[in-house]
């Protein structure tokens, strides 16, 4: 993944830090620009939850946060003066992520990592084009039209616990949360 | 999980979407007069909405329907939209998955430069504007045949915008009178196909094949309803619908349904529903958890997509990593429409004939054999071609391919009329014994039953002659310049020479026998 995150933590305890050079994945080929990799930094955290100034790391169990205002037109996530992200929101978005908040601390932590992002909104962008992929002056590579894979029917099923007759099988419909009875159908159903 | 769908509303990894979107609710103003398709094509999702005015209902003004449609067409290609799995109609289940198809961790979409072509080449068709730059995105949802949690598609930017699609229909029933009408076309978009799920409600389990790659074809519809000239109606889309006809169907059920809502002081909801063949009516398909978030973001993985024509194109550019929109604008073959007007100008046959040429499949292609092959006027060769050999292949519910007769028998059966070696009443006999396929030639045919016409003058005149002598009333009623008379007796002389003379001729002698 081509996709640089920064993260720091101003925890006092020593904290090891890995420097990453991200190589171009190999599904780009080529690129002559001189940003040819991204740096990454990992930062490892010790147990405390209170890692106040962090964006959301990968270790919590609260996944990633969407920052507010991709511009797709899906509602903003700014929040009202208080800072508090409203509980229907919470069980929304506990719905769509099929996530279990669980707990008062995580919608907490949550709501610290929307007050950091909401820092980008103190840019001033006028007059600059948005930046809709770091790969945007890489050029998509365009495989052609061959049939090079497949064929492994056998070696994939493995992956799977229950199969039946070379399907996979899942449970009836989709369940979202386990004290939620809420049968939702797919949207693109057959 | 690579199969590219064109949404025009094609989506699917090999899927064209096309999207059709008729009436989104936030459109306001906007009222279009003619009929406007907005084609949202995945792979080539294409939106189109199309207004129909409704009859005044109980002296209140009238109702102004808006149908968007989302049309998913796959593409034809060897291997997946972003991976190198083959595309196969009817494989194993989980035969033609790739790695990445399996969304197993790791594993990376690698666009398929076909697919491309033929979104362009889509684009290009239905006349639209094609992006130079044009985005990937994710669309999250979670659903057992969607094992990434996401699908890619192109909802941001996609490959073309804003095109038409010019067509016609016959009025009402009459297969004679053709009217066009012209649909916009919203967007065209690549996207992936989910998986296919089997619902398996016995053992209350699904059953999961990954391969994708089926259902050449399918449509949803978006249908709101709101009286002219006020702002847009809440919209609902009907998912499911198979054919063109249970399409109809269910948009005018629809319809119905939200003006009988309406008009009963309800409200007509934001959702989804599905079509019940059986009953003949939608229904909602899922519960009411509000509007479906997707929570779309730019793929990552994919760089933006940038096409060239003839003036952009760098000189130095690797000839399989672009893609040139002129060289595919060449590439196309000629389009319906164009081919219907070179039909009108070079044939001189009617708007519908060329229509009805165009609906069958292998049609035109007979039809121009015929033509090369005979010297009989092209105006015949319609004639014949749409009602004789149309017909009978209606008839027994027969291809074009599956035809007994040959473009060669006809063409041979239309130069032994064109030289008038049979009447017109003979070559349909024969035509009738040529569709038996029991390989004799029109020109055999005509010699074993004797349907040639006679080419003995004076045996005609001897038979002209023995008519008038066997009918003097009729002979009379001639001569009292009753016009129906003569008629009458030409129709007992080509009784008496069995099919086998000429009207004309029998005409001619008549009229000289009985000094007109």
């Amino acid at each position: 993944m081509a996709m640089a995150a920064a993260a720091t933590a101003t925890a006092a305890h020593s904290n090891v830090v890995i420097r990453v050079r991200v190589a171009p994945s190999s599904s780009l080929r080529r690129s002559r620009s001189k940003e040819m990799w991204a740096r990454a930094m990992w930062v490892r955290f010790r147990a405390a939850p209170d890692r106040g100034r962090g964006f959301a790391s990968k270790a919590s169990p609260q996944g990633q946060v969407q920052a507010a205002g991709q511009g797709t037109g899906t509602p903003s996530l700014a929040l009202q003066g208080s800072g508090r992200v409203p509980t229907e929101k919470i069980e929304h978005l506990e719905r769509l992520a099929l996530v279990n908040f669980g707990s008062r601390e995580a919608v907490a932590r949550l709501e610290k990592a929307i007050a950091f992002a909401e820092q980008l909104q103190a840019v001033d962008t006028d007059g600059v084009e948005p930046l809709e992929s770091v790969l945007e002056n890489r050029c998509l590579y365009l495989r052609s039209d061959n049939v090079a894979e497949g064929n492994c029917a056998e070696e994939l099923l493995q992956n799977s616990n229950h199969v039946v007759e070379e399907y996979f099988v899942a449970p009836p419909g989709n369940i979202s949360l386990p004290d939620m009875v809420n049968r939702i159908p797919s949207p693109t159903a057959e | 999980m690579a199969t590219s769908v064109l949404r025009l509303g094609i989506p699917g990894r090999r899927w064209a979407l096309a999207w059709i979107d008729g009436g989104s609710r936030h459109r306001s103003g906007t009222q279009p007069g003619p009929t406007s398709n907005r084609a949202r094509g995945q792979s080539s999702v294409t939106q189109l909405s199309l207004r129909t005015a409704q009859k005044p209902r109980k002296g209140e003004h009238k109702w102004a329907a808006v149908v968007g449609l989302e049309i998913h067409a796959q593409i034809c290609s060897n291997s997946k939209l972003f991976s190198g799995a083959q595309v196969c109609f009817a494989a194993p289940p989980n035969s033609l998955v790739s790695f990445f198809d399996a969304s197993l961790p790791g594993t990376l979409p690698v666009l398929n430069r076909r697919c491309v072509e033929a979104a362009v080449m889509t684009g290009l068709a239905l006349n639209c504007h094609i992006n130079r730059k044009s985005l990937f995105d994710r669309k999250h949802y979670f659903y057992a045949d969607l094992p990434a949690g996401y699908q890619i598609t192109q909802q941001r930017l996609p490959i073309a915008t804003n095109g038409h699609l010019t067509y016609s229909i016959y009025i009402r029933k009459k297969q004679s009178q053709v009217t066009t009408k012209t649909v916009r076309i919203k967007q065209i978009q690549l996207e992936q196909d989910s998986g296919k799920s089997l619902h398996d409600d016995l053992r209350s389990q699904t059953l999961i094949d990954l391969n994708r790659a089926e259902g050449q074809l399918r449509v949803d519809a978006n249908i709101s309803v709101h009286h002219p000239g006020e702002p847009l109606g809440v919209r609902t889309e009907v998912k499911n619908l198979n054919s063109l006809r249970f399409l109809a169907k269910a948009i005018d059920y629809e319809i119905q349904r939200q003006i009988t809502e309406l008009e009963n002081g309800g409200e007509v909801l934001n959702e989804t529903r599905s079509f019940d063949y059986k009953l003949g009516c939608t229904v909602p398909m899922r519960d009411k958890e509000g509007k479906q978030d997707y929570r779309f973001m730019p793929e990552p993985n994919l760089p933006p997509l940038v096409l060239y024509d003839a003036t952009s194109l760098p000189s130095d550019a690797d000839s399989q990593q672009v893609i040139n929109i002129d060289q595919l604008r060449d590439t196309l073959p000629e389009l319906p429409s164009a081919t219907r007007e070179r039909l009108v100008q070079q044939y001189g046959m009617l708007p519908e004939h060329s229509f009805a040429l165009l609906n069958e499949v292998g049609l035109l292609e007979f039809f121009q054999n015929v033509i090369k092959e005979t010297r009989a006027e092209p105006k015949k060769v319609t004639n014949w071609v749409l009602n004789t050999f149309l017909y009978y292949l209606k008839q027994q519910n027969l291809a074009v391919s599956e035809s007994p007769v040959t473009a060669g028998a006809l063409a041979e059966l239309l130069d032994l009329l064109d030289s008038k070696a049979v009447s017109s009443a003979a070559a349909k006999q024969v035509f009738e014994e040529l569709w038996k396929g029991q390989g004799k030639t029109a020109a055999q045919i005509v010699s074993e039953q004797q349907l040639g016409l006679m080419q003995d003058r004076e045996a005609l005149e001897q038979l002209c002659q023995a008519t008038i002598d066997g009918h003097p009333q009729t002979v009379m009623d001639v001569k009292k310049r009753n016009p129906k008379a003569i008629n009458k007796l030409i129709g007992l002389v080509r009784k008496a020479s069995l099919s086998r003379a000429d009207p004309t001729l029998i005409k001619e002698i008549l009229e000289k026998k009985l000094s007109l």
